[in-house]
């Protein structure tokens, strides 16, 4: 186990070190450093000064060293648009984008399960063949015509929910805003999540159904069956459990994407998150913007990764007994 | 042996094609002929909008201010030369789709011909080379897989913006698309092609041609790849679909193509604006259009799919 | 005569396909007495896993039951509602099947899935019915069954994870026991153990067991009577001793000439010419006239029907003739 535990520690740092090269690269060469500090009539003896103030004069692969040392202190550098620390200004923002990929994630999970579970249960009947529909809509169309559908819906027409912003947020400790405590901030978090969550709800359930119908199939659901067990025994435990066990991984993987497509939902809805942040960086060709965001959500990623591999190995008897020898 | 039939003649292809399940599951269901009927006429729309739109929305000439948000021909205020309306620069909502249609459809489809032929180039290498240019490559695509397509295209999109100059964005945009999507899909094709390549490398006639002594490029591109192809068309049809809503998407966020060459994710973005102020029709039109044909080439997609190879499902 | 433990009359199955309605099994009839081993043979596809499913009522749709029925201890049960069914199933009759290594739930303990079974069955409490499953384990001879019974299926080997398969199967004591190839997936080694156990503890119990398996050395040691089938009919049927020594219907003397002896006569291995028919493909008249040598004219016309011999009963026309041309024939090949 603590091989196994290794190995995929030592797998992830080498995907990080990767992803650093790419957003090193990228804040290195991608339009000159110097230039966004530096005025036209800068003297070129100040540029040079500040070039190697910079360290840009450097072998590669110390500056190399350097921005992988700085990024661990999450120094990121400054960015060009707003002249403030990246790291500040990403920090502000992560609560925002964190709160609303976790409602996602739990609304795609809490409706995308069951869904599944009763259309590969119930394959016939209508209302099955309706959710199938709705996956099929849900899965073909951009996440952000499902955002202005639902703002067209339920904004404009039944003035029922906020269109933009968080509403009112309250502040947790020294940086953390939640709009969860407040009725605004919970009514605001609605229709984003939502938005967010259908793409990854229609994924899950479109993939509990296959997979559940798969173990439907599998030897050890007929021998139950032969065994005389109740079906509800067969279906909501031998059936479900091990229809779970890969539908952990798939979740746990989205819960990475949910973050990434925050970018999209926070521009539809004007929320104040990363994603944003990040999307005005690459209209602006903010390169210290987008390098940092691409490291932290890289890491957020490896370490998901990292998780749902160690969970996995917790649920399954088999994998634990193979990481385990 | 009276009872068994004469030998007949070899079925030709048309009647193989006619009596093999792929065409019956087609005429079978009803939703994957009106998916069909939906692409070719968008399709059709997109390769002739030129003489279909009665105005050309790209021609500043033609377009005028002063007919700037009419509703459609069928609401109080319409008329009837704009039969959707216009937009808010005047020009005739009817014809932006038509053309916009024809931009997304371009750089989608040129985004995916593009990530095939990367895909296809580094499948073949990785696969017939193997070793350790095998292993270089199957470790970028597998970090580049743990990524959202959406999040490279917008980070390849940011960068390649960042090298072209300032003053030319609006001219290479539809290159800084084509080039991120690009770069963002080739990883199923690459993976797929490596595996199939993987078994016919070692098959008797690659063996022969290697043998005989042909190079290495000649064997791959003459020998192997026209028997690892198949399942890239496949790809190639549910990527398209993938590819349209990534052009879509980049074109809304504001980082695709600009509003004097608008895509319908750029229509979209425009309409959006006017979301409150009750002038519905410009984002309604441009967003049913673009859900109809990724539906309906998703549909289609599926339905490949599933008629050439069941057991992918 | 004692009532049979499984009577099955005219059991007929259907398969609804795409270019029309396959007929897997056809009208098959059959019973089988108190603690008798009934042996079914036959090529894959023949018929004998359906039997099988159709008997415990576990035919999934396209395929449906299209006549005849099944009675159990006098009982008809093809007809019962599900919930009834359910209750035969595992309560009195039981099921082993082909691969002990699919059989198991792999994410269940064996002890989860003992107890969950004994307890649907019996008013048992946990306590009781652990103890039970341990006494059972015990039984079907794993070692230390208080220590392995929390075991997961992938910690047990083939032949060990087949003896819980059994246990699990007669759990909740059944009458009527079918095992559907139990040895085809495991070890040559232990096969004969695993048959010798089925047959050991069915005697015990005198539980009636249907056997179905393509290997005739099985047949033979361990079954009472044989039924042979093929594309879904039962071409002969009797005792061991008639059918696998002196096989009648051109069929069953292949398949017996396919058994390898011990005296190492390698002559009697012959094989049949050809393969079966697929259901949507049965020639007219005998299913078997396209590999028959023996085939005249009535067999491409007219399909045989099971004519009782002494014994036996067996569905070819060249016993179905007057005697003298069933003479003719040369009927004690």
């Amino acid at each position: 186990m603590l091989a196994f535990i290794l190995r995929r520690l030592f797998q992830s740092l080498i995907v990080m070190l990767s992803v650093a090269l790419i957003a090193f690269a990228m804040f290195r060469f991608v339009g000159d450093p110097v230039n966004q500090i530096v005025s036209i009539d800068t003297p070129q003896a100040q540029v040079a000064e500040i070039r190697r103030s910079l360290g840009l004069d450097d072998p590669f692969l110390v500056q190399f060293a350097r921005y992988i040392y700085n990024a661990a202190r999450l120094e990121f550098g400054v960015s060009y648009q707003f002249r403030l620390p990246v790291i500040s200004l990403l920090g502000e923002r992560a609560p925002a984008t964190l709160e609303l990929a976790f409602c996602s994630a739990l609304f795609s999970l809490a409706v995308g399960i069951p869904m599944g579970v009763y259309t590969a249960l119930r394959r016939e009947s209508p209302l099955a063949k309706l959710f199938q529909a709705i996956s099929l809509v849900g899965i073909s169309l951009p996440t952000f015509l499902i955002g202005i559908l639902l703002i067209y819906l339920f904004s404009v027409t039944l003035g029922w929910l906020p269109s933009f912003g968080r509403g009112e947020v309250v502040k947790i400790g020294s940086w953390w805003t939640t709009g969860l405590l407040t009725g605004s901030g919970l009514k605001a978090l609605i229709l984003p999540s939502i938005t967010l969550g259908l793409f990854q709800m229609t994924l899950i359930m479109r993939l509990v159904r296959a997979e559940m119908l798969e173990v439907l199939r599998a030897d050890y659901i007929k021998f139950a069956r032969a065994r005389g067990l109740t079906t509800r025994a067969i279906h909501f435990g031998h059936a479900l459990k091990n229809t779970l066990v890969p539908v952990i991984t798939i979740a746990g993987l989205q819960l990475g994407s949910i973050i990434a497509f925050a970018i999209i939902t926070e521009t539809v809805f004007q929320w104040p998150g990363m994603g944003q942040l990040f999307l005005r960086s690459v209209q602006n060709v903010d390169i210290p913007i987008m390098a940092a965001y691409l490291m932290l959500i890289s890491f957020l990623f490896v370490s998901i990764n990292l998780a749902v591999d160690l969970l996995y190995a917790l649920v399954d008897p088999r994998l634990r007994a193979t990481v385990g020898a | 042996m009276s009872m068994i039939p004469p030998p007949a003649a070899a079925p030709s292809r048309w009647s193989r094609f006619r009596d093999s399940d792929i065409l019956a599951s087609f005429l079978k269901s009803k939703v994957t002929m009106v998916a069909g009927l939906v692409v070719l006429l968008l399709f059709l729309g997109a390769a002739f909008s030129p003489w279909l739109a009665p105005t050309n929305p790209f021609d500043p000439a033609t377009v005028f201010l002063a007919d700037s948000m009419i509703p459609p021909a069928w609401q109080d205020g319409g008329e009837a030369r704009f039969i959707l309306g216009t937009d808010d620069q005047g020009r005739d909502l009817y014809s932006a789709i038509l053309y916009g249609m024809r931009v997304s459809l371009v750089v989608g489809g040129l985004g995916c011909l593009l990530a095939a032929s990367i895909g296809i180039t580094l499948g073949l290498l990785a696969g017939y080379l193997g070793g350790r240019t095998d292993a270089f490559i199957m470790r970028i695509a597998d970090v580049q897989l743990t990524f959202p397509a959406i999040l490279i295209a917008l980070l390849i999109d940011g960068v390649v913006r960042g090298v072209f100059p300032k003053a030319s964005r609006e001219d290479t945009a539809i290159y800084v698309l084509v080039i991120s999507i690009g770069l963002s899909f080739w990883v199923q094709y690459a993976r797929t092609i490596r595996g199939s390549t993987l078994i016919e490398r070692n098959k008797d006639y690659v063996m022969a041609a290697r043998l005989v002594g042909l190079p290495a490029p000649l064997i791959m591109l003459r020998h192997v790849l026209p028997n690892v192809i198949g399942p890239v068309l496949v790809i190639l049809t549910i990527n398209l679909a993938l590819a349209v809503i990534t052009e879509a998407t980049l074109s809304f966020l504001g980082v695709g193509l600009p509003a004097t060459q608008p895509s319908l994710g750029t229509l979209i973005s425009i309409g959006n604006k006017y979301l409150f102020s009750g002038d519905w029709w410009i984002v309604t039109f441009p967003s049913v259009t673009l859900a109809a044909l990724v539906l309906a080439v998703n549909l289609l997609g599926d339905w490949l799919r599933d008629a050439l190879n069941p057991r992918l499902r | 005569m004692t009532v049979p433990v499984l009577s099955v009359r005219d059991l007929t199955v259907e398969f609804m396909a795409r270019r029309g309605t396959l007929r897997a099994l056809d009208a098959i009839s059959f019973d089988i007495a108190r603690g008798e081993v009934l042996g079914v043979v036959g090529e894959s596809g023949a018929g004998k896993s359906v039997t099988g499913s159709a008997i415990i009522g576990l035919i999934d749709p396209p395929g449906r039951i299209a006549g005849g029925e099944v009675v159990l201890s006098g009982e008809r049960i093809d007809n019962l509602p599900p919930d009834a069914m359910r209750k035969v199933r595992g309560k009195r009759i039981g099921m082993i099947f082909q691969d002990p290594l699919t059989s198991l739930n792999p994410l269940y303990r064996i002890s989860e899935q003992l107890i969950e079974t004994i307890r649907t069955h019996t008013d048992l409490d946990a306590a009781d019915a652990r103890k039970r499953a341990i006494a059972l384990l015990d039984e079907v001879g794993i070692p230390a069954p208080e220590r392995r019974i929390d075991g997961y299926p992938h910690e047990f080997s083939g032949g060990m994870r087949q003896r819980v398969v059994i246990a699990l199967a007669l759990c909740a004591e059944p009458e009527f026991i079918i095992a559907d190839e139990p040895t085809t997936a495991l070890d040559v080694s232990v096969q004969a153990q695993i048959i010798a156990l089925i047959k050991r503890l069915c005697q015990e119990r005198g539980t009636s067991v249907m056997l179905v398996t393509h290997d005739m050395g099985v047949i033979a040691e361990t079954a009472d009577r044989v039924a042979v089938m093929y594309a879904g009919r039962i071409v002969e049927i009797g005792s061991v001793r008639d059918v696998v020594k002196q096989p009648l219907h051109p069929y069953a003397k292949g398949l017996m000439g396919a058994i390898p002896s011990l005296e190492g006569d390698a002559e009697r291995l012959v094989q049949i010419p050809g393969a079966m028919p697929r259901l949507q493909a049965i020639p007219p008249g005998c299913a078997f006239n396209p590999r028959c040598e023996k085939a005249f004219a009535r067999c491409h016309a007219e399909r045989p029907e099971l004519v009782q011999l002494g014994d036996r009963q067996v569905a070819c026309h060249l016993y179905d003739q007057p005697q003298s041309s069933r003479d003719k024939a040369g009927i004690a090949a």
